[in-house]
């Protein structure tokens, strides 16, 4: 089992350890209802190490990620990165991942799920380029800091300045010579940043963020990987092995806006035109259950009786107090507002469609 | 984590407190830490019958949907109300306030059969 190199703060707190992906990784500290309220209300810190980092160096690094991200990166700056997926020749999603150009090389993070199968993506790919890819996984530790307070407190906390970065934007720079990365991205719906640094680096972060006595008595919290999905699910955002999967492609995944199959070419664009020429069949919808149970990943959702899509994420929203959903139904019956319902087993619990994001934060 | 010595327990992860014939469920501290937050109990109806080894409602937390299995085999007498509006009590008190259903019990034989305290600590650590 791989271990973060916050594995020793996690236990302090008597976190609730999981094994994730291979890793052991806290799934909560306080409870999951709890740390995801704290989130939007506040800031959480969330250990996110197992997360797949790879850097990318070589003159054709550029050429190379092209070729395989489904995204256009030709206009993508020095310090700014972007979503994207990488999928197989028939369109098939391998893995959603954010891309960074940074000086001189590119930074590639991917799910801990799919580290190995990227890793071997690329290097299949990179055969013949002049492409060096270093996996920097275990040497690095990836930290999310999130909520309305979380720029202000990384700011004080650091001696940052993080106002100005846009969404998606992000500054690299040292500390006593350890080099760290702050992209200001998230997973939950709220501002925030994420934070690649080397980890040997951990020690001296921690009280910086949750007291000397690590206990984390301040504002600033440890959340676990159960907030972390539940919080994501409310900004409807997809989840690998949920909304996206091999078995789908980034089109019918309702991803088409991360999809450049005009600009450029790429592993996995002729079999999407196809699918984009034929019309979508299928489309991503939110669903609000009636009542106060859930749905999960491979239920059916049924019109009059008749299976016309599955759930792919479902949880009891801490936020909106309601049953919420995602999942994949007949394009015709995708329109907010469509009467559907949900087997649970038993039962056939009412549902109605509604608009993503289920949660938006205030600006 | 505490398991009462006065309660009983099932494989199942359930306990048991046997006052006369009425016998009171809920599910473990362990099982709550297993499952996470309690999102929802879905009660019986008070005076539904129940069967021992037989499902008496289902429990949804975020992460799995699991149920509450019966001990002995009788008659619901009573809910735990206050779990309609704070499921969460089971996750803060699996033994006292988080207590899901009382049930008239028509045979106690069947709890010759449950564990004890020691038992069940045994059967987790051996689960975990």
């Amino acid at each position: 089992m791989h271990l973060s190199p916050l594995n020793e703060f996690h236990t302090s707190l008597g976190a609730k350890l999981i094994d994730f992906a291979g890793w052991s990784m806290p799934v909560f500290y306080r409870g999951i209802n709890e740390e995801h309220l704290h989130t939007r209300s506040d800031l959480s810190v969330f250990d996110v190490s197992h997360m797949g980092r790879i850097r990318i160096e070589g003159d054709e690094g550029e050429a190379f990620l092209e070729h395989l991200c489904t995204r256009s990166l030709a206009e993508t700056a020095v310090g700014q990165s972007k979503y994207t997926h990488m999928c197989n020749e028939d369109g098939g999603i391998l893995d959603d991942l954010i891309v960074s150009r940074h000086e001189g090389y590119w930074y590639v993070v991917c799910n801990a799920s799919n580290r190995e199968k990227i890793l071997g993506w690329l290097t299949r790919h990179a055969d013949g380029r002049d492409v060096l890819l270093t996996d920097e996984t275990f040497e690095t530790a990836m930290l999310a800091v999130q909520g309305p307070m979380a720029i202000a407190f990384m700011e004080e906390q650091f001696s940052l300045s993080l106002s100005e970065l846009k969404r998606y934007w992000f500054v690299d720079g040292d500390f006593s010579g350890l080099n760290y990365s702050i992209y200001r991205s998230g997973y939950t719906g709220e501002d925030g940043v994420e934070a690649v640094v080397p980890a040997i680096a951990i020690p001296f972060l921690l009280p910086a963020l949750f007291g000397d006595d690590l206990q984390a008595n301040g504002d600033c919290k440890p959340a676990g990987l159960g907030a972390r999905d539940t919080l994501r699910l409310e900004a409807g955002m997809p989840l690998y092995g949920h909304e996206l999967t091999e078995e789908v492609d980034s089109l019918s995944a309702g991803q088409g806006w991360c999809v450049h199959l005009d600009q450029k070419d790429f592993v996995g664009a002729d079999a999407m035109r196809k699918v984009r020429d034929a019309g979508k069949k299928r489309k991503m919808v939110g669903l609000e259950l009636e009542g106060k149970r859930i749905a999960r990943q491979g239920y059916e959702i049924l019109k009059d009786g008749e299976k016309v899509g599955e759930v792919t994420s479902g949880t009891w929203s801490p936020t909106k107090q309601k049953s919420i959903a995602m999942g994949f139904v007949r394009s015709e019956l995708a329109d907010s507002g469509t009467s559907l319902s949900v087997d649970l087993g038993r039962k056939e619990n009412p549902a109605t469609v509604v608009p993503l994001p289920f949660y938006k934060r205030a600006k | 984590m505490l398991n009462p010595a006065d309660l009983k327990y099932l494989e199942s992860h359930e306990w048991m407190r046997v006052d006369g014939d009425v016998v009171t469920m809920g599910i473990t501290a362990f099982a709550a830490e297993e499952l996470t937050d309690i999102t929802y109990v879905d009660l019986p109806a008070v005076g539904a019958k129940v069967e021992a080894g037989k499902e008496v409602c289902e429990i949804e937390s975020v992460k799995a949907t699991s149920e509450l299995m019966s001990g002995v085999s009788g008659e619901i007498v009573a809910v735990n109300e206050k779990l309609a509006d704070a499921p969460e009590l089971v996750n803060d008190d699996a033994f006292g306030y988080g207590w899901m259903v009382k049930i008239r019990a028509n045979d106690l034989s069947p709890l010759e059969k449950a564990m004890d305290a020691g038992a069940y600590e045994k059967h987790i650590s051996a689960a975990g």
